[in-house]
């Protein structure tokens, strides 16, 4: 068997799209079945479960998520409760949700009903990002057809009234922040907001609110339908369950794949992924779990376990599970200007450090691909990351600054050959040839 | 952040048609009653499916639909980058995905192919049936490279897959979207290495069951 997980332990049973998508396919396969008797149970019941499982959002920031649940008030007011679910996925690296919404939607809608219940809602809207539009199509028709079986609206057979409504947005990453998805909700530039005000206080329409991630939501009807102690036994005692990976880079067969959390990486990589491109021995170094983590040297992703907190104390991050993989022709100074530039053009422009801080970080980081930086910007550029790092709003300037963080830690050494080569060759400026004779 | 403008080249005029507005509304409707600004962005994007683009007039339009100051659209439009503010190319629209999982498997091989064949970036074709551009993550990394062409996503390209796509959408055709290279879905091209187990789709799963850890006696 390849992998740690069986078959038979897997949520996402149409994750390639192979079989129907729809209300009767995904009834088949297990999704809608014995949702009556779960939210006929209280609230409490639900968030213990879901304790229990230790699931941890899975949206990259791993937030218990049955804790977070009970952050919401506990008697309805005038004021409606909503679940905002979380589907702008705009992460490099991460493509796993995608695949939920266009071939498995049935599990999230489901999830959105249990989950509303857990927080004594009525009313669940889904963000998408607005380049999915094909996965928006899917999701719209999903949502129909279980208006149509009476699964929502009011009057539910299931005897609790959900609403679930779509909302998409316009190609922009930060609306992945929980305050940016809820301004951009409303109609507005996705800007973040100030905490507190907590979500679970005022969130949109200055209502009670919680934003979970699209993963979160959608393993939640599976894990009460086989108990929270099935999820549990999977994993560490930290990182509980099963999760969705992706390899993407420099892999034999990239890929979406369903495994246990606690798998290695190169388990992970070698079972699923048709290992790396030119054999385990060419691998350079990992990106866990999408681009805003730090980088881990192959060295350390022989050993490392795709777990919470064993990618922490390597000084990176599970995220959101997604790897990016280079093999040793692999660029990587290149590969992190890109990512810098990703972060230059989605920063939203409301805090200094990171608006200034990503386009200076960007230009530096081009120059350093070439070789035309000064040795001294290197430190300069860890201190102006470090300056970006934790003074802004939200997690944008963090993410910016970390893969830079990474490539210096593990390969200072290679951006300071390439200062030095540049150094040496003739020179390059206008006239040179001129002044060498 | 990225800057951007509207061009100095807009029409007199612009009008919903019917079934643009139809849908307007229907999204206004799907938010709480007072709160139609949510549709904001949707409404946005029904009309740059009208128009292939968003002009100014359009802007105002849609300001005065969602009774809202022009201002507040303006931002909107000019914050999200997915709202094109130049007409774009009557065949395909081009957006070559150019982030680092893309970029690591070749994206940039895909940009050359648009820069000879189309030109600049953010620049019509000298036919006008182009448009190209390099655009940030599309969340299709599994994928790469990738384009989204007029919307819909081509995945595992090659400078020859692409080209040949290229030729289609200049002949007035539009190709199936997916994988160029016959993957289904995000699956390992190798082939499955999971999901194989017959018995997870014999309906066995379907059954009636009891759910486990229910409270003795349930209380609502």
């Amino acid at each position: 068997m390849p992998g740690i997980l069986a078959d038979k332990d897997r949520i996402f049973l149409n994750l390639y799209g192979q079989r129907d998508w729809g209300l009767e396919g995904a009834k088949a396969r297990g999704a809608w079945n014995g949702t009556a008797d779960m939210v006929a149970q209280t609230p409490e019941w639900i968030c213990d479960q879901i304790k229990a499982s230790g699931l941890r959002g899975r949206g990259g920031a791993g937030f218990p998520t049955g804790l977070k649940w009970t952050f919401m008030p506990k008697a309805e007011s005038e004021r409606p409760h909503y679940l905002l679910v979380n589907a702008d996925e705009s992460e490099p690296g991460a493509c796993k949700d995608r695949d939920i919404l266009r071939n498995d939607p049935h599990l999230l809608i489901e999830g959105c009903v249990i989950a509303c219940k857990a927080m004594r809602s009525h009313q669940a809207y889904i963000y998408i990002r607005g380049e999915y539009v094909h996965e928006r199509e899917r999701l719209t028709a999903a949502i129909r057809q279980a208006y149509d079986a009476g699964l929502l609206g009011k009057n539910s057979k299931l005897g609790y009234d959900v609403d679930v409504g779509l909302q998409h947005g316009g190609g922009a990453y930060i609306c992945g922040d929980e305050t940016a998805l809820m301004e951009s909700f409303e109609g507005k530039k996705g800007q973040p907001r100030l905490k507190p005000p907590f979500p679970a206080g005022a969130g949109i329409y200055g209502a009670p609110t919680t934003v979970n991630n699209v993963e979160t939501i959608a393993v939640v009807g599976t894990i009460l339908r086989r108990g929270g102690d099935w999820f549990a036994q999977f994993g560490t005692e930290k990182s509980t369950g099963t999760k969705l990976f992706a390899g993407s880079g420099h892999l034999n067969a990239p890929c979406v794949v369903e495994e246990a959390v606690g798998i290695s990486v190169r388990q992970l990589i070698e079972d699923h992924m048709g290992g790396v491109r030119g054999g385990w021995g060419n691998l350079k170094a990992v990106i866990p779990g999408g681009i805003s983590v730090r980088m881990i040297p192959a060295e350390e992703a022989e050993v490392a376990l795709m777990t919470y907190e064993d990618l922490q104390a390597r000084g990176s991050g599970l995220g959101t599970g997604t790897m990016i993989v280079f093999d040793k022709d692999a660029d990587l100074v290149k590969a992190i200007a890109r990512a810098s530039y990703f972060y230059k053009h989605e920063s939203c422009g409301q805090c200094t450090p990171c608006r200034e801080g990503t386009g200076w970080m960007w230009r530096v980081m081009e120059r350093m691909v070439t070789g035309e930086a000064e040795m001294s910007e290197i430190d300069l550029l860890l201190d102006v990351a470090s300056q970006v790092e934790g003074h802004t709003i939200c997690g944008l300037g963090d993410a910016a600054a970390w893969p830079i963080q990474g490539l210096f830690r593990h390969f200072r050494h290679e951006v300071e050959e390439r200062i030095t080569r540049y150094r040496a060759a003739p020179g390059v400026y206008a006239g040179a040839k001129v002044a060498a004779e | 952040m990225s800057v951007r403008r509207l061009s100095p080249n807009q029409p007199e005029s612009f009008a919903f048609k019917p079934a643009t507005l139809k849908a307007a509304k229907d999204w206004m409707a799907n938010f709480p009653p007072g709160k139609q600004q949510s549709a904001m962005v949707p409404i946005l994007w029904l009309v740059q499916k009208q128009e292939g683009w968003v002009p100014e007039p359009a802007i105002r339009a849609v300001a005065e639909l969602l009774g809202v100051p022009v201002i507040r659209v303006l931002e909107v439009v000019t914050f999200y980058t997915m709202f094109m503010l130049e007409p774009v190319g009557t065949h395909a629209l081009v957006q070559v995905c150019g982030t680092t999982p893309c970029q690591t498997r070749g994206s940039e091989d895909l940009m050359a192919v648009c820069k000879r064949r189309i030109g600049a970036q953010n620049h019509r074709s000298a036919d006008g049936k182009f448009y190209w551009q390099e655009v940030e993550c599309l969340g299709a990394c599994a994928n790469a490279p990738m384009a989204a062409i007029n919307d819909r996503y081509y995945e595992d390209l090659t400078p020859e897959s692409f080209e040949a796509l290229l030729d289609d959408f200049a002949a007035g055709k539009t190709p199936k979207p997916g994988s160029a290279v016959g993957r289904v879905g995000s699956s390992p091209v190798s082939g499955l290495t999971s999901l194989t187990d017959a018995k997870l789709f014999d309906g066995s799963l379907g059954k009636k069951l009891k759910v486990p850890n229910l409270p003795s006696k349930a209380s609502a």
